[in-house]
């Protein structure tokens, strides 16, 4: 009977041998074939843990630190590890509610699990930190991890160092994954603009980590490992005495103070007021500060040294000089009879503050009494020069000249997001004039108004020109780079000498030095004069119009000034603008005073000391609108929460001082809206 | 004494117990890869019945000894005592409900003391034996009707059983024993239909109900079209083809809806569905709609093709496998211990040790095929079809290629019962092998 089905046996066996040969093919797909697997694994189990290095140090000209690194504590939780700890205690200590404590505690599972740690609190106050130190055994779970931060040990110089930040999305795109999410980067100033040598080079450890996530060892023994590498430090030009002394002077203020190192193109101090501590930016509050001066109308953060567009006022009247010399238009004697008006072009502008005759009767008093006839005339004889076939490229000449000067165009600092000022283009004219004008159209660009903008380090590069008698380094901070080598090309076009186009001769130099002499020592601005050191220098005040509320209104002058010391080897060129101030002589020559002194008597004379320094430092001269553009943005900014959140809590602080809103809103609607919705709220504030 | 040790081993197929103690051995060994950890004293462990491997190596202890003494019983025992022994593992099976305990979403598992035991697992054993007797009685014809159904009760009575305790893996096993009748003469017909019928409910819960329609009427239309002379001839042609056809359509339209919606149980269902991992459809879901997620499911065989797929042509090595060793897979020491093998030996691993199974397979199917006892045959067609069948269903699980089936791989996944359930299978067999000359029974 048995033989009867024997051959049923090989049937079997067929069916398992495919069977099973089914399996090898796929076997041999999955493990042979394909490297999909293998790749995933990989993924899943190799946790490539990113070492990052130390940033690099920024020091000032003498050797000090002014931008280093330091360690604050992230207090740290691993939620499965948590247990039977004194919770109201723990709440005491860190001063939080017990409510707040679970809710922490239910983030960290939610977003990480129970069994990784991760942050219950970042950067810990240093007295937090402590007081938990001293405690942290009765706390299992919790633990301090160390995390390098900035700081700046002179609280100075927010806006030349700049800050580090998250990188976000689109810089790491931009970097095509170079950076990670939650990577350090320099977001602004130098931090920013010498990443690639601050950041060094980052290092990788290969982990395992299992299916919790948990690290759990070396991955192949740490063969593949990379070490980190730490950031090189920067040696910048900054005297950061001086820097501070700046900042102090620029408080209060809207303005910016720029001085430079003219051999060099180093930049010995750049402040822009109103300032910020950038300490503000590393510790426990920082996103929170990062809130706060966003929100200020005043733009603490803006950096009005490099991104302030002024019109630069009488300053331009030396740059408007030497063209006319090197043109060939005047000598320096040429006199201009002005009794207090400019009247050739016939509409009696500019006035001029002299009137008495004879106080632009030669170049150097025009310069040192800053006669606007004078060089108003000068432009238009200089665009008007017969050399030239018409207006247009007679200006087109002029405004060569002042491209050459290093305005209008970008110079090139080391600092992210420079503006180039603005000397206008023929075709700016032509579009608004319909190609009908001449030089009366624009006469105030000789005296540094019309449209001519620039910007406080375009206004000292080109005192650098001067002081150096033709030619400029672009303006920068560092000097050199720790360990640098030959690899090290950022630092090379702040070596080479910019000559300005024109060749201009030493002699007509001289002549505008001389007078640029006179304006401190018996022009307008006797307030910069210095003992023992020959400061030249010049003055300069700006009519500004500024639109609030929906009206032009012509705001209180800008004061400028600008100058280099010592005349006979000029090693600091200065422009200061302090806006909304008045003149020139009033605010800004004695700050560029005290900035010289400081910079090359190494200490303020007693004068400055007794007569200046307080008086400037604690005057307040923040235009009076700022305050109310606050309140009016925020209380917009408040309606605008309310709409998109239906929460009144932020309106309800306007609600009272502001009657914009209720005025703004004209139809009924809005006005209902606003109003149901206090009233809704009231009930809410019982519970 | 030496009468004695003569006497055991006498006739012993030596080759079925080496493979028997290499793949114990390489189960040990694979349960320890994936379960130590840096640090552990092998040896301590190993003997301090702490570890998951100690505890497997303790069990495989056990087995040899009750090995042995399978080995000094005479082989006559096991055919006297077939029905005592069926019917003893249908009484456990039954006790599971009063005593049971729900362990992992099965209900079949009783404690004693610190173990647990599987009464379905071990039934195997019985139901093994039961149908070997009751086949080998000479007025059993596997032509007859009632023969074919009494063989067809005996098996797939623990089936049912265990069914409804959820344990539908296992249950499948049983299904295995129509390998058994198949070799013993049962018509292949009979297998062709309800291996058809069968497919037809998978299909029937894996596709789309139209598609599947779809698909039904042009398979049914296309067969119509190649066969029209022979439908010009005879029209019953025409008439079975349509029979055909509206049979799959009830099954798949009616039949299968109807014993989801009354006879099966929410639960039952959503474990039937979870073991072919998919999700419950509305239709048969009864709390409104709720779809029971089987997320599960996907990860377990997602982490196991990672895994396996990540070993290579070499493998990683033993103890260097990053998916099972930091808990990747889950259920990595019992059903997807494959995982192991795959990731730390590669395809080379894989390969050999699938060789020693197909090894083994057909060692048993020889074995079998020398039998002068229709009995002694039957039970070795019984032990083959049956670690065929968990061999099979479990790498192909583990590889991607069926459903997630919850059933171990013999003698290399951790557990005890199933250690001893395969062990004694296979020494039951050693025995009757032994006394092949014994005579017709």
């Amino acid at each position: 009977m048995s033989a009867f089905n024997q051959s049923r046996s090989y049937i079997i066996k067929l069916v398992f041998l495919i069977s099973f040969f089914i399996v090898l093919v796929q076997l041999f797909y999955m493990q042979v074939v394909s490297n999909k697997y293998e790749k995933l694994a990989h993924d899943l189990s190799v946790y490539p843990k990113i070492i990052y290095p130390e940033r690099g140090i920024i020091y000032d000209r003498n050797g000090k630190a002014i931008l280093n690194n330091s360690i604050m504590y992230d207090l740290m939780v691993t939620p499965a590890e948590v247990k039977n700890i004194d919770t109201l205690e723990f709440c005491n200590i860190m001063e939080m509610d017990t409510a707040e404590f679970k809710n922490r505690i239910n983030d960290a599972i939610f977003k990480n699990s129970k069994v990784r740690p991760s942050v219950f609190e970042d950067l810990l106050p240093t007295y937090l930190q402590a007081r938990f130190e001293e405690n942290s055994w009765k706390f299992p779970g919790f633990v301090l991890v160390q995390r390098p931060i900035r700081t700046y040990p002179f609280n100075a110089a927010a806006h030349i160092l700049g800050y580090i930040g998250e990188a976000d999305t689109a810089q790491i795109r931009r970097t095509g994954n170079f950076y990670r999410m939650g990577d350090y980067v320099g977001k602004n100033g130098i931090e920013a603009s010498y990443e690639n040598i601050l950041m060094g080079q980052r290092g990788v450890q290969y982990l395992i980590r299992d299916n919790k996530n948990r690290l759990v060892g070396a991955y192949q023994k740490g063969t593949l490992d990379t070490v980190a590498i730490a950031g090189r430090s920067l040696r910048t030009y900054i005297d950061i005495e001086v820097q501070q002394l700046a900042e102090k002077l620029l408080s209060n203020k809207v303005g910016a103070i720029v001085a430079i190192e003219p051999k060099t193109g180093g930049i010995i101090a750049m402040a822009s007021g109103p300032n910020f501590n950038p300490n503000d930016l590393t510790g426990p509050d920082k996103s929170k500060n990062f809130a706060k001066l966003q929100l200020d109308v005043s733009a603490p953060m803006l950096n009005r040294a490099i991104k302030g567009q002024y019109p630069p006022g009488s300053t331009i009247k030396i740059l408007g000089a030497i063209t006319a010399l090197d043109e060939g238009i005047i000598t320096e004697k040429f006199g201009y009879n002005c009794n207090g008006r400019y009247f050739s072009c016939g509409i009696g502008k500019p006035a001029c503050s002299h009137h008495n005759i004879g106080h632009a009767a030669n170049l150097r008093m025009a310069i040192a009494n800053s006669c606007n006839s004078y060089f108003t005339h000068l432009y238009r004889m200089t665009v008007d020069n017969p050399k030239y076939k018409n207006v247009k490229e007679g200006y087109t000449v002029w405004q060569n000249y002042m491209n050459s000067f290093g305005l209008g165009v970008k110079l090139g600092i080391d600092l992210p997001s420079e503006d180039k000022g603005n000397i206008p283009d023929t075709v700016v004219y032509n579009k608004d004039y319909r190609s009908r004008w001449n030089s009366c159209t624009n006469l105030t660009l000789g005296i540094g108004q019309d449209k001519m903008l620039a910007t406080p380090l375009q206004l000292a590069n080109a005192m650098c020109i001067i002081a150096n008698k033709g030619f400029y380094i672009t303006p920068h901070f560092v000097s050199k780079i720790d360990g640098e080598t030959a690899a090290d090309t950022v630092l090379n076009r702040y070596r080479t000498k910019h000559e300005i186009s024109a060749k201009i001769s030493d002699s007509l130099y001289e002549i505008v030095i001389g007078g640029m002499q006179d304006v401190v020592e018996r022009g307008t601005a006797g307030n910069a004069r210095i003992p023992g050191i020959t400061v030249c220098g010049k003055t300069g005040t700006a009519e500004n119009k500024k639109v609030i509320d929906g009206k032009v209104i012509q705001l209180a002058d800008h004061s400028f000034f600008v100058c280099f010391a010592p005349r006979e080897n000029p090693k600091i060129a200065i422009a200061i603008v302090v806006e909304n101030s008045g003149f020139g002589n009033t605010w800004a020559a004695p700050i560029a005073k005290m900035i010289m002194e400081k910079y090359l008597n190494d200490s303020l004379s007693t004068e400055s000391q007794t007569k200046w320094l307080d008086y400037i430092s604690s005057k307040n001269l923040l235009p009076s609108y700022l305050k109310r553009l606050q309140t009016k943005t925020d209380s917009v900014r408040a309606f605008d929460w309310f709409k998109l959140t239906k929460d009144s809590s932020y309106i309800k602080k306007y609600k009272r001082t502001n009657k914009i809103s209720d005025k703004g809103s004209k139809n009924k609607k809005e006005r209902k809206v606003q109003t149901s919705s206090t009233a809704a709220l009231l009930p809410k504030k019982h519970f | 004494m030496s009468y004695r040790k003569q006497e055991i081993t006498k006739g012993i197929d030596w080759l079925l117990l080496w493979l028997w103690l290499l793949l114990c051995s390489i189960g040990i060994l694979a349960i320890f890869a994936v379960t130590y950890k840096d640090g552990d004293s092998v040896i301590q462990a190993l003997v301090g019945f702490k570890t998951d491997y100690s505890k497997q190596f303790y069990f495989f202890g056990l087995s040899f000894i009750i090995g042995v003494f399978i080995l000094l019983t005479d082989s006559k025992f096991f055919t006297a005592t077939a029905t005592i022994w069926y019917l003893l593992g249908i009484i456990m099976l039954l006790l599971v409900f009063p005593f049971g305990s729900n362990v992992r979403g099965t209900e079949s598992i009783i404690r004693i003391g610190g173990f647990q035991f599987q009464p379905a697992e071990f039934c195997k054993i019985c139901v093994c034996l039961a149908l070997a007797k009751y086949l080998s009685q000479p007025q059993r014809d596997l032509g007859r009707t009632k023969t074919q159904l009494v063989a067809a009760s005996i098996v797939l009575l623990p089936a049912i059983i265990s069914v409804m305790q959820s344990e539908t893996g296992l249950a499948l096993v049983y299904f295995s024993f129509f390998i058994v009748m198949y070799r013993e003469g049962l018509s292949s017909m009979i297998l062709i239909v309800g291996f058809s019928v069968a497919v037809m409910v998978v299909a029937t819960l894996l596709i789309e109900k139209s598609t599947l329609f779809f698909f039904l009427t042009s398979l049914a239309l296309v067969t119509i079209y190649f066969l029209r002379r022979q439908v010009k001839k005879k029209k019953a042609v025409l008439f079975s083809v349509l029979f055909i056809w509206l049979l799959c359509v009830s099954i798949q339209r009616f039949a299968v809806p109807f014993f989801f919606k009354q006879v099966l149980k929410p639960h039952q269902v959503e474990r039937i569905f979870s073991t072919i991992g998919k999700d419950v459809p509305v239709e048969y879901s009864l709390d409104g709609g709720i779809v029971a997620k089987n997320k599960d499911v996907h990860y377990n065989v997602k982490q196991s093709k990672i895994a396996i797929g990540s070993g290579g042509f070499f493998g990683k090595g033993l103890l260097k496998g990053t998916q099972t060793r930091y808990d990747f897979v889950p259920e990595q020491r019992t059903d997807f211990i494959f995982c192991a093998i795959g990731e730390g030996f590669g395809f080379m691993g894989s390969f050999v040790l699938i060789g020693l199974y197909v090894l083994l397979l057909f060692r048993i199917i020889l074995l079998a095929e020398r039998q002068r006892s229709t009995f002694s045959r039957s039970y070795a067609y019984g032990v083959a079809a049956v670690f065929f069948f968990h061999i099979i269903i479990n790498i192909t699980m583990t590889v991607g290629l069926a459903p997630v089936i919850g059933i171990p791989l013999p003698f290399l996944s951790y557990g005890g019962t199933s250690l001893l359930t395969n062990s004694i299978l296979l020494f039951i067999l050693a025995r009757l092998d032994a006394d092949r000359q014994m005579g017709m029974r």
